[in-house]
């Protein structure tokens, strides 16, 4: 982020966005927790955080469909029941993208 | 005030994940095969490797092995007893192994004199899936001392491996190890994956789990 951000000069970040997969081992209370103490006095200081979290995805061999699982319990098939194997999203640790202020007046 | 979106799309380990394919590409030009065993402290996973490697070497193959612990060389010693060349890497409170540290530690090893290399992870079912080491194979491991619902209290690591292994199974019975409920866990959260039912101590389920790892190696 703060190479992204020394090709704008003189702007700031008012916004991160993260998008986290169910699977990704991240509990979103305690990023937005660490969030404050860890921009603390880097160019973040005062950036919001957004998080958008992703449900697993699968792929269901023997429907044939894409399918949006509920939780991380069970990895079957919310239509025809049959076990998946064939992960399509929800690992997912990325930075979607983050909004800046290039600190000029609208004009 | 005007703003605007800057799209990153920019994956938070991606520094990690580059270095591991990196790790990938080099074992696999190497011709040996990378596994990453991950569990709970106190699994078995050194019982289980200093087994491994002992049975394999017996067997004229070429196995090494990467230890990962918070601090002490204990384990390194006790798998360097079987004869293989290990490595301990000390994390010093990290409570994972990462791509970079694995590169370090592979400094000059002949990757193309070994047919194995074995990583064990800090005993850890949380951080260690996140982190990919570049290995072909990642085992989870899970003992009879543990609740059978562990694969569903931990889905991300069962789910993210390729192999599971049961340890200690020669006391699973004084532990009221529930056999059949531990197995369906695992096959919940990982469909189809190969199970291998094991003992360090007596040796059983050895020979099922060699001839996984020689048949994987010849692929």
């Amino acid at each position: 982020m703060t190479e992204s951000l020394a090709a704008h000069k003189g702007a700031r970040v008012v916004e991160v966005r993260l998008r986290v997969g169910a699977l990704a081992s991240v509990v979103v209370d305690s990023l937005e927790f660490c969030w404050g103490i860890a921009t603390e006095g880097t160019a973040l200081e005062g950036a919001r955080l957004v998080v958008k979290t992703l449900p697993v995805v699968m792929h269901c061999t023997a429907c044939g469909r894409d399918v949006e699982l509920e939780g991380v319990q069970s990895f079957r098939c919310p239509n025809c029941g049959e076990p998946c194997s064939d992960l399509l999203q929800g690992r997912e640790l990325e930075i979607d993208s983050i909004e800046i202020d290039d600190g000029q007046e609208a004009g | 005030m005007t703003t605007r979106i800057v799209e990153l799309r920019r994956g938070i380990l991606k520094k990690n994940d580059e270095l591991a394919a990196g790790l990938r590409a080099n074992y696999a030009a190497a011709g040996v095969l990378v596994l990453n065993l991950v569990s709970s402290p106190g699994t078995g996973k050194t019982a289980f490797l200093e087994r491994t490697l002992r049975e394999l070497r017996a067997r004229g193959a070429r196995a090494a092995a990467l230890v990962g612990d918070l601090e002490t060389d204990n384990d390194a010693r006790r798998l360097a007893a079987s004869g293989a060349p290990v490595r301990q890497i000390n994390t010093h409170g990290i409570c994972h192994l990462d791509a970079e540290m694995i590169t370090k530690h592979l400094d000059g090893w002949e990757l193309g004199e070994l047919d194995y290399l074995f990583i064990e992870n800090v005993g850890n079912l949380v951080c260690p899936s996140s982190y990919d080491l570049g290995e072909k194979i990642r085992v989870v491991l899970l003992s009879v001392t543990e609740g059978e619902d562990k694969p569903l209290k931990y889905p991300t690591m069962f789910n993210s491996a390729d192999a599971a292994v049961v340890t200690k199974m020669d006391i699973a019975e004084p532990c009221g190890f529930d056999r059949e409920l531990a197995l369906r866990n695992i096959n919940e959260i990982r469909p189809g994956i190969r199970i291998f039912e094991t003992s360090a101590k007596t040796g059983s389920g050895m020979e099922a789990w060699l001839g996984y790892l020689e048949k994987a190696r010849a692929k």
